[in-house]
């Protein structure tokens, strides 16, 4: 038949057509592997670089930012920069801050916000307060001041929502045995991430109080853990009907029931005494 | 091959015409290339912020957003619908540049533009060999990838490495190490690839090339009659098969160039000493008379004359 002989002329230009397409897809998979690497890598925010007042999520801002710098130029305090690369960590040309240099002023008319075009910035943020940056984290226990006694309280004054983001909690200092220690303690529903304790922390080079992005600051409440106490709250009355609530041993002189005054008929004795306890105390 | 075509590119132009009418449309360009240059940097560097932002998206006079669409759209195949603002930005960017041409942002407005002119010019300095020529069509694979690994991946793919944006963010907001993708596009133009990178794999070239498909700004051959073939044109063209088909046309032809590749930079009307070519519209309907049939033993006119 014809066909065989007229197949010929056309099939190297078929063969051509093929053999190019092979190419070029063959092409832009390396070349799209190499962009989905870079990409995957991009997401890797370091847990110093803080994004701007109601950024999105990380996944979701790097598809939202067009990385145009309005929000660097509106921020008044020069707080955010654009990420460069090979020297800032962030996805090359994403705003962010390093609060220990630069901490957030927490604008009430939030101008980065409003600067953003895309809304990668979410428009909905119109109280900075309800800002999540990140959450400050009293790291380093050891070199904190306040922790070690003294009374810095540096970063608790500088708190823009002081007593409510960041309360001193008293405990007895063990040390002197005399004295109180008044610990920095951050409570997450309220800090904004602003980073203004981290950029005032006194000690040398590193802040013992860091703010650090939600992802690494906090873990996910125990939601398979029912709390008995709140549990008894919400229902008014003991969790399980009918049963025979104990008194709660608790420790010193009076409260244990192995020493109770009188002691248990019978004339129970414990098996040992421990000196100094309260057991010997009252018998 | 006709004497002309061994002298210096231009030169005939540059005798026929004078140096400046020569270089009318390649100083226009690089004035329109550091004009938009200068309208970011009026802030950074003088405090002046008529236009802050970048090429990515900007806001001029605090009125009139702009937003590269080609951003946007890598933004909404990712998954994200962005705000009115920066949609309204990528609309008016769009249709300006449908109006005026696509790739007239190449020639006119991107900052790379002047980093592989300068690898083509030295490129013809050293004589270097075309190198690896990637099919024209390749460019539109690239755009491909790019939308498929922003749609797969959930993000701005190209921004990862775009070099345009890597310089013009970097000159207005600090370069970090971005101007080694710069580096990388001169030297790939130079050693790898002659006119590379805008001519072959810009994906960012591609996708401005079909936006700017129905453009009204348009180069035509209307002289085409009088083409000498010096070959010049030729020689300076950055997408040089756009010329083909609206020089070389029969009469019933048309003698505009219609092809998305063409980017508008003039530098054909420059170069050409019997000024054959013109900027004018897509609907300029004027007889452009094709050249009569030449055999080598009837050179063309304008050639012996030269001569």
């Amino acid at each position: 038949m014809s066909a065989t002989t007229k197949r010929t002329p056309k099939s190297p230009d078929r063969r051509r057509f093929l053999q190019d397409s092979a190419r070029a897809v063959a092409g832009c998979a390396v070349a799209g592997t190499f962009l989905a690497k870079l990409a995957t890598d991009a997401r890797a925010l370091p847990a110093q670089a803080i994004r701007p007042p109601g950024a999105l999520p990380e996944k979701d801002f790097l598809a939202a930012c067009i990385r145009c710098g309005l929000c660097v130029r509106d921020c008044p305090y020069d707080t955010l920069k654009l990420a460069e690369l090979g020297v800032d960590g962030a996805a090359t040309g994403t705003p962010f801050f390093t609060a220990r240099d630069v901490p957030c002023e927490m604008c009430e008319d939030i101008p980065c916000v409003v600067a953003c075009p895309t809304g990668a910035l979410d428009h909905d943020l119109t109280d900075i307060d309800d800002a999540r940056m990140g959450v400050a984290v009293l790291i380093d226990q050891e070199n904190c001041l306040n922790a070690l006694g003294l009374r810095c309280d540096v970063c608790y004054r500088v708190c823009p929502v002081i007593d409510e983001a960041i309360t001193l909690e008293l405990s007895h200092n063990e040390r002197s045995g005399s004295h109180a220690i008044f610990m920095p303690t951050v409570h997450a529903d309220k800090c904004t991430g602003c980073g203004k304790c981290e950029k005032s922390c006194v000690l040398p080079h590193e802040s013992a109080i860091k703010v650090l992005p939600h992802r690494i600051a906090r873990a996910d409440s125990a939601e398979h853990y029912r709390l008995g106490w709140e549990e008894k709250d919400a229902k008014g009355g003991p969790v399980v009907d009918g049963i025979i609530d104990l008194p709660d041993r608790l420790p010193g002189p009076g409260t244990d029931n192995l020493a109770a005054p009188g002691g248990y008929e019978g004339g129970f004795e414990p098996a040992f005494k421990l000196p100094g306890t309260g057991a010997e105390v009252t018998q | 091959m006709s004497d002309k075509t061994r002298l210096p590119v231009n030169a005939e132009a540059i005798a026929e015409k004078g140096w400046l009418q020569a270089h009318k449309y390649l100083l226009l360009r690089r004035a329109s290339q550091l004009f938009f240059l200068c309208l970011f940097m009026l802030g950074p560097w003088f405090g002046i912020w008529w236009v802050k932002g970048n090429l990515s998206g900007s806001l001029t006079f605090d009125v009139l957003p702009l937003t590269d669409p080609f951003i946007a759209l890598q933004s909404l195949v990712a998954g994200y619908w962005p705000e009115t603002t920066a949609l309204i930005g990528a609309v008016i960017v769009a249709v300006a540049y449908a109006l005026i041409g696509g790739r007239v942002y190449c020639s006119w407005v991107c900052p790379i533009n002047p980093v592989t002119d300068g690898a083509h010019w030295l490129h013809d300095k050293l004589g270097l060999a075309k190198g690896w020529q990637p099919k024209r069509n390749t460019r539109y694979w690239v755009l491909g990838m790019v939308l498929a690994a922003s749609a797969i991946m959930g993000t701005v793919a190209w921004e990862l490495v775009n070099p345009i944006s890597m310089l013009h963010r970097g000159l207005i907001f600090g370069v970090g190490f971005a101007w080694t993708f710069v580096l990388a596009v001169f030297l790939f133009d130079l050693f790898v690839s002659r006119r590379g990178w805008c001519g072959h794999l810009c994906p960012v070239g591609a996708f401005y090339g079909l936006l700017g498909t129905k453009s009204l700004l348009r180069v035509s051959a209307t002289k085409r009659a009088e083409c000498d073939d010096c070959m010049d044109c030729f020689a300076v063209c950055p997408e040089m098969h756009v010329i083909t088909p609206a020089l070389r046309g029969k009469s019933d032809e048309t003698p505009l160039i219609l092809s998305p590749d063409c980017t508008n930079c003039g530098r054909c009307i420059d170069v050409c000493a019997p000024n054959v070519f013109e900027f004018t519209h897509r609907f300029d309907g004027r007889e452009a008379p094709a050249r009569p049939a030449r055999t080598k033993s009837q050179p063309a006119s304008g050639a012996s004359r030269a001569a």
